[in-house]
């Protein structure tokens, strides 16, 4: 039989399943004289007073297992119980109602259940379970039920439940629990969170997966694709067992690779680093193995408000990017890059026919000057606290550039007279996107101190075609002959005036590409967090002599599809990465 | 009494970590410290479930009010923390 739910944290395991069904204890309403509901709520204080010692021993072994931050966790669970809007509002209701603390309790748990789970945030109707959670384990310090412990089983088993509470998280041991599937939950519940803190495969929303398992019947897990099969044959076993080992081997060879630089074989070194939308993808970012920020889109700080964002706002997200690097880590600030086709409620933005090929990015920030020189004054400023530079996005003229430029020139200007510190040093590079860019690139590299190829757009704009539309998305593969010439063509124009050139693409992290971003001369990688680890293996894997040779032939050929297999043949240790 | 406005900046708004936080420089003053949101909703800053029940998001403007001892430290401080972007 095979099911199918939804990969809460990858692996695989293999394994009997022990179904834990909820047995649920009973909760009997009782009614009470006005002495006996006095002396029940000085009981549930005491009881409080357990439930809290309790939660502090688990959060201390999920900090010992999972580290601080699911830990925190349990801090939230701590400061509930000490809360007047349910301890004591359940206290209320034994004296209010003269009924036993079981009941009351579950009064208040329903309330507070009812109300997060109809709230319209998924995060939130997960908070839900936060409170079946501890009033769970209220009930059972009241009617002195003992719960089954996990850390009781003998072999490795995969748990199969309806709901893993943080809890039962903390207490699960990796010797003991192969993996686990639920019938509810999403990738953002607590129980996937933990999992993936813990490296343990997981599959949740199996919906009814505890009513079709019984106990002893095998089951493998792939907590990659969230399938499930139950009793498999031989055959599926040996192949799952191997998909294990490959991924076991994979994930501890990563590892190594977290710190290390980004090298080919025989020596040549590029840059890895990460494209972020705000500062939390930034610590993501470094967890990762990132050697800096590639690309900071900044657009986060302009949307989804009634006004535009302060200078002291935007430098204090600049600022927390650059200190989550340190100095030596270099921080990629794109300036504003939003056109007609997203809504500002504070900024007149036209209703335009072709809003990809209209008035936006540097189009806009030119001609909205106090807007643009906001955000410059805040990203120089920002400057003194690490590596930051700055990239004009949608650069198709010179003229573009030096009118930039210029009004960044009269910023600093306005610093230097205020006494403010910045870099200035800093480097100042654009956003290759757009063809005409592409074509006097020997003339930008001129006035600019790097590029960063956007191929993005810029296969868009030179294919003519939209990559979200289905019947010419196929026009924009990145492999394409065509696209690889402009590539080739900004980086030797670059590297002659001595200029770094960079990739903030897709492209960038994809493995088929790398080899011949890398022979075409490629300086700087930059990708979401969760490519760099497998990109910075792959090139450790390859020669630079391989992949120039590579390049040279691939871009010869006249279509992508001849390309791709080309670079896949010659270079078999993509599939090791993908 | 003082109050003043702030906006929520952590990119997935005040869930268990950053109310904890909040809670906890609440806790810190002797005066009365809430949050009241954009519809009215008012809660005390020193209560867990109330704060979770605000379902923050980014972006979000709040008011903080408070009121007693050291009310214009608290502000700032409470303030401070509603501001701040968590990982």
């Amino acid at each position: 039989m095979n099911l199918k739910g939804i990969a809460a944290a990858p692996g695989y395991a293999i394994g009997p399943a022990f179904v834990m069904k909820d047995t649920g204890v009973k909760v009997e309403r009782r009614t009470l004289s006005a002495a006996e509901a006095k002396a029940e709520v000085v009981r549930f204080s005491e009881i409080v007073k357990q439930a809290i010692e309790q939660v502090k021993e688990i959060q201390e072994q999920a900090r010992v297992k999972m580290g601080d931050e699911q830990a925190e966790i349990f801090e939230s669970h701590i400061l509930v119980l000490h809360d007047d809007e349910f301890v004591g509002r359940t206290k209320e209701l034994i004296e209010e109602k003269s009924i036993n603390a079981e009941a009351a309790l579950a009064e208040v748990t329903e309330e507070l259940v009812t109300f997060f789970e109809g709230m319209d945030n998924e995060y939130m109707n997960e908070r839900a379970a936060d409170f079946r959670d501890l009033s769970r384990r209220l009930l059972n310090l009241l009617t002195g039920v003992k719960q089954t412990s996990l850390s009781d089983f003998e072999e490795p088993v995969v748990l199969i439940t309806d709901d893993l509470t943080p809890s039962d998280s903390a207490q699960l041991d990796r010797d003991r629990v192969a993996g686990f599937a639920t019938n509810i939950g999403g990738r953002t519940s607590h129980s996937a969170i933990m999992a993936r803190s813990m490296e343990i495969p997981a599959v949740v929303g199996l919906k009814d997966v505890t009513e079709r398992l019984q106990d002893g019947d095998m089951v493998i897990l792939d907590g990659t694709t969230g399938n499930m099969i139950v009793k498999p044959t031989a055959e599926q076993i040996a192949e799952y067992e191997a998909k294990k080992v490959n991924f076991e081997k994979r994930k501890s060879e990563f590892k190594n690779y977290l710190n290390a630089a980004s090298v080919t074989s025989d020596g040549h070194q590029v840059e890895l680093v990460a494209n972020i939308g705000n500062p939390g993808d930034a610590h993501n970012a470094h967890k990762n193995g990132a050697e800096g920020i590639g690309l900071f889109r900044t657009e986060f700080l302009y949307m989804g408000r009634p006004n535009f964002p302060t200078e002291e706002e935007q430098f204090a997200a600049y600022k927390e990017v650059a200190e989550t690097f340190g100095k030596d880590h270099p921080i990629v600030i794109r300036t504003l890059d939003i056109g007609g086709d997203k809504e500002l409620d504070y900024l007149e933005l036209p209703k335009e026919m072709n809003p990809f090929l209209g008035y936006r990015a540097i189009r806009l920030c030119l001609d909205e000057q106090e807007m643009f020189k906001t955000q410059l004054r805040a990203i120089l400023r920002a400057s003194a606290f690490g590596n930051v530079k700055i990239m004009y996005p949608m650069i198709a003229t010179i003229v573009e550039l030096r009118a930039a430029n210029a009004i960044l020139a009269e910023v600093k200007a306005e610093l230097d007279a205020a006494g403010v510190a910045y870099n200035k040093e800093l480097e100042v590079g654009i956003m290759i996107e757009i063809p005409a860019a592409v074509l006097v690139s020997d003339q930008l590299a001129k006035e600019a101190d790097f590029f960063s190829i956007g191929t993005n757009d810029l296969v868009q704009y030179t294919m003519a075609a939209d990559r979200m539309n289905q019947k010419v998305s196929h026009l924009t593969q990145p492999m394409n002959p065509s696209v690889l010439r402009l590539i080739r063509m900004v980086i030797e124009n670059a590297h002659r005036e001595g200029k770094w050139v960079g990739m903030c693409g897709e492209m960038a992290g994809n493995p088929v590409a790398v080899p011949l971003l890398l022979g075409l001369g490629l300086d700087e990688f930059s990708m979401s967090a969760s490519s760099i680890l497998p990109a910075r293996v792959l090139m450790s894997k390859i020669s630079l002599a391989d992949a120039k040779e590579a390049a040279v032939k691939a871009l010869d050929m006249q279509t992508a599809e001849e390309i791709e297999c080309f670079v896949q043949e010659s270079f078999p240790e993509i599939a090791e990465v993908l | 009494m003082q109050q003043q406005t702030f906006t929520i900046k952590n990119p997935t708004g005040v869930h268990a970590r950053p109310a904890g936080a909040i809670l906890k420089k609440a806790s810190q003053f002797a005066c009365k410290v809430e949050i009241e949101k954009a519809d009215g909703t008012r809660v005390s800053a020193k209560g867990m479930v109330g704060l979770l029940k605000l379902g923050l998001k980014q972006n979000d403007q709040v008011t903080v009010i408070t009121d007693g001892d050291g009310e214009v430290e608290a502000l700032q401080a409470v303030g401070e923390v509603l501001e701040t972007v968590f990982e």
